[in-house]
């Protein structure tokens, strides 16, 4: 008996396994509530961008990496506005303990892009990341097609290439 | 094993057989997998042989999480396996198996959540549940969580469940149940006339309550006289009282809440109270608890702005009275500690975690960047930041002159709401200077001077007795060579006559975009009181990156230290040896 269920088991994977191979994305972003700075409800499910690619980046006060990253993002971002229309959430995981900090320091670095609230990490845990930073990128159809684990110096010109190859409908590989 | 093939049928089968019945179609399959695993070895200078390693030379922690999505069903789980505990980490958790699944469904309004799940009320002060693996600190509910929104602007949350004891399963009265109820109210969405208003207003209030079954407890007070006879001699009396505790079998707490924002002013404030709840971690008193968290912050471009306060008192609250060890379990709320959480190593040397029955905390941060193309901002602009914390005990008066103070039993102490109390528990001033030169080179420059009650946050002796002053200098120099090759060089000092003395750190750190990094690392320290133990604590390490797979390799020692997510601290044990670390997702 235990054996039939197992097999039964691995055919359903199997079969699952089968389904994923028709797209090769990793799916929609799913439909999680964040939060804005101003305290509201953001469903995460309905981002979008007029058709155009968005990048989501996880990241924190205390994440030394992740400052860097939107450091040298907010250099370029908006040469990258203006050329590719592409627009960049950070999706910050500051808890309760840094959360309230966020907003200032998002002003007094002058970063322009749109900053979102994911206090208990329900959208990090959905989206399957480990450690900040990790970025995504989301295609016109609100798929995630490429994600990045880490930052190092200089990753930031990968992402605005992966965004350019989407708007012009080259593979990404 | 029976039960593990279960959960796997009930998430694999579901999705599977929906698919072929043709209800649901295009389903996702996503997840993510991490893999930490040292070898150990002996080492004479840190003190470590074979015997204080209970001979495990091997230690791995390691997850894997599975994530279903199909429209508006998911359906997930989360192996984890600790074979045996890396060092640091509670030996309970040595084991595998599947702590976390879930199955969620939303339509309309309704949102279900039945099986395990993590979730917060407000700012968490009177329920959190959350997990962070670098920590070993997972509070999961098992249960059901229900988020309704019946219109827009309005969320109502209830709850039911048990909460995550390592390994050990529920069962009857093995420890308490939680129940909860929140609701949070956007008015600017409620109310028509305040849709556009720039002022941003929200409303929560939560209910939170613990059922625990009472069991008898008893306590001996001993009340003595004299006594002189008529023939002149003196007799000792003394009589034996025995009082049985009345515990409080459902213990309630409760919060409201309010944010604020209009442009770039906000302001937060939350305030808790907790029913009596005689438990183990306050000696069993009866005196309620009470806590208030509030921020007020302004910014706007180029400035940052912000001062937090806390003040709590008696507001441990977990899902058993009796549990209060370490690492903290069956915590259902969260009281975050309001220092800052730095990001190089010697500065966390020293870091707060909170005193959760009772302690007066500030943060203040401000935070300017001088503009670019400026005469002092240079052609990039510079970054300035300040920030200052402190945290000290609230003041507590005894009940009564002969009662002193957390006799178990009675109501513990008396105290006032905000008050200060004299005893420093932690504080923190630093200052951070952040400048790109030139199109090749970025410079950091931090200083910090931390005061560190080492008896109240490592040992809850409630003295000052010892007390570590530390200074913290950083430089950290990044220059880089092309579009994909930088060198990253981090020099430290921590400077202190208290503890094991001064220190000193420098980390080489070679990056290769997108995929490599190299790097060299030794903290050495050489201010140590004993000569011998002027150790060298050196690493190497390297990674490699491809897209969402990351491998990286380290040998060298850990010092001893804790370390602290959120205010939660786990302490880390010194060791030797090699670590690999593989974490992918998909």
């Amino acid at each position: 008996m235990k054996k039939l269920i197992l097999l039964v088991c691995l055919i359903s994977v199997s079969l699952i396994t089968f389904a994923q191979e028709e797209s090769k994305t990793y799916g929609p972003v799913p439909s999680i509530t964040v939060k804005t700075l101003d305290g509201e409800t953001f469903d995460m499910g309905e981002i979008s961008n007029d058709g155009k690619p968005i990048i989501i980046t996880f990241w924190a006060t205390w994440c030394k990496p992740c400052i860097k990253e939107h450091d040298a993002i907010n250099e370029v971002y908006e040469d990258w506005v203006d050329e590719t229309g592409v627009k960049l959430y950070a999706v910050s995981i500051d808890n309760a303990r840094s959360s309230r900090g966020v907003l200032p320091l998002v002003n007094g670095k002058n970063w322009e892009f749109e900053i979102l609230l994911d206090e208990n990490g329900d959208f990090k845990r959905a989206m399957n990341v480990n450690v900040p930073p990790h970025t995504f990128i989301i295609n016109g159809n609100g798929e995630i097609v490429w994600q990045h684990v880490g930052y190092l110096e200089g990753d930031e010109a990968e992402y605005i290439e992966i965004v350019e190859k989407l708007i012009e409908g080259k593979p990404l590989e | 094993m029976r039960y593990f093939i279960r959960i796997i049928c009930i998430i694999t089968l579901f999705p599977a057989f929906a698919f072929s019945q043709g209800i649901l179609s295009g389903g996702n399959v996503t997840g993510n997998v991490q893999v930490d695993a040292q070898v150990y070895q002996e080492d004479e200078k840190l003190g470590i042989t074979d015997s204080t390693l209970n001979y495990k030379k091997f230690g791995t922690n390691g997850f894997a999480n599975i994530i279903y999505t199909n429209g508006d069903f998911s359906a997930g789980m989360r192996f984890e396996g600790f074979l045996n505990p890396m060092i640091g980490f509670d030996q309970r958790y040595e084991g595998v198996g599947i702590p976390y699944w879930f199955a969620k469904y939303k339509t309309g309004s309704l949102e279900m959540t039945a099986g395990h799940f993590y979730e917060q009320f407000g700012s968490g002060l009177v329920l959190r549940s959350w997990e962070e693996w670098t920590l070993g600190y997972d509070n999961n509910i098992y249960g059901f969580n229900a988020k309704f929104t019946p219109a827009k602007g309005v969320t109502l949350k209830g709850l039911v469940g048990v909460q995550r004891f390592f390994w050990e399963p529920y069962e009857a009265d093995s420890r308490g149940i939680v129940r909860g109820i929140d609701g949070e109210f956007n008015l600017n969405d409620i109310f028509e006339p305040m849709n556009d208003s720039k002022t941003k207003i929200t409303l929560g209030g939560s209910f939170v309550s613990r059922y625990e079954k009472a069991v008898s407890k008893t306590i001996e007070r001993d009340s003595s006289w004299m006594e002189i006879t008529q023939l002149g001699d003196t007799i000792n009396w003394i009589t034996r009282t025995t009082y049985e505790y009345q515990l409080p079998v459902n213990v309630g707490s409760w919060a409201g809440r309010m944010n604020l924002a209009h442009g770039g002013f906000n302001l937060y404030a939350e305030y808790a109270e907790k029913g009596n709840d005689p438990n183990a971690t306050n000696d069993y008193i009866y005196k309620n608890g009470q806590a208030l968290y509030s921020t007020v912050s302004y910014s706007t471009k180029g400035f940052g702005l912000f001062l937090s306060t806390k003040w709590i008192d008696n507001m441990h609250y977990k899902s058993s009275r009796y549990e209060s060890g370490n690492p903290p379990m069956l915590d259902i709320n969260y009281l975050p500690a309001i220092s800052k959480e730095h990001q190089y190593s010697l500065a966390t040397m020293y870091p707060y975690a909170t005193k959760q029955n009772g302690e007066f905390g500030f943060q203040g941060q401000i935070i300017y960047t001088i503009p670019k193309k400026s005469k002092l901002g240079g052609k990039y602009g510079t970054t300035l930041t300040a920030n200052y914390s402190f945290a000290k005990s609230i003041k507590k008066e005894q009940i009564a002159s002969d009662i002193p103070i957390d006799s178990t039993g009675t109501d513990g102490y008396k105290t006032t709401f905000l008050s200060i109390g004299d005893l420093p528990f932690y504080r923190d001033l630093n200052f951070l200077i952040e400048k790109k030169m030139s199109s090749k080179v970025k410079v950091k420059a931090a200083y910090f001077n931390q005061k560190y009650n080492l008896h109240v946050i490592e040992d809850d002796l409630y003295d000052e007795e010892n007390m570590v002053y530390a200074h913290i200098g950083v430089i950290d120099f990044t220059y880089k060579f092309d579009r994909r090759n930088s060198l990253r060089t981090e020099l430290q000092g921590l400077w202190t006559k208290e503890d094991e003395g001064d220190w000193a750190g420098i980390t080489l750190e070679y990056n290769v975009s997108p995929s490599w990094f190299f790097s060299v690392m030794d903290e050495y320290n050489y201010g140590h009181p004993d000569a011998d133990r002027q150790i060298h604590y050196y690493n190497f390490a390297f990674g490699y990156t491809e897209k969402t797979n990351r491998i990286s390799v380290r040998y060298g020692r850990q010092r001893e230290g804790l370390l602290c997510v959120g205010g939660v601290c786990r302490y880390v044990p010194a060791s030797t040896g090699l670590t690999l670390t593989i974490t992918s997702s998909f």
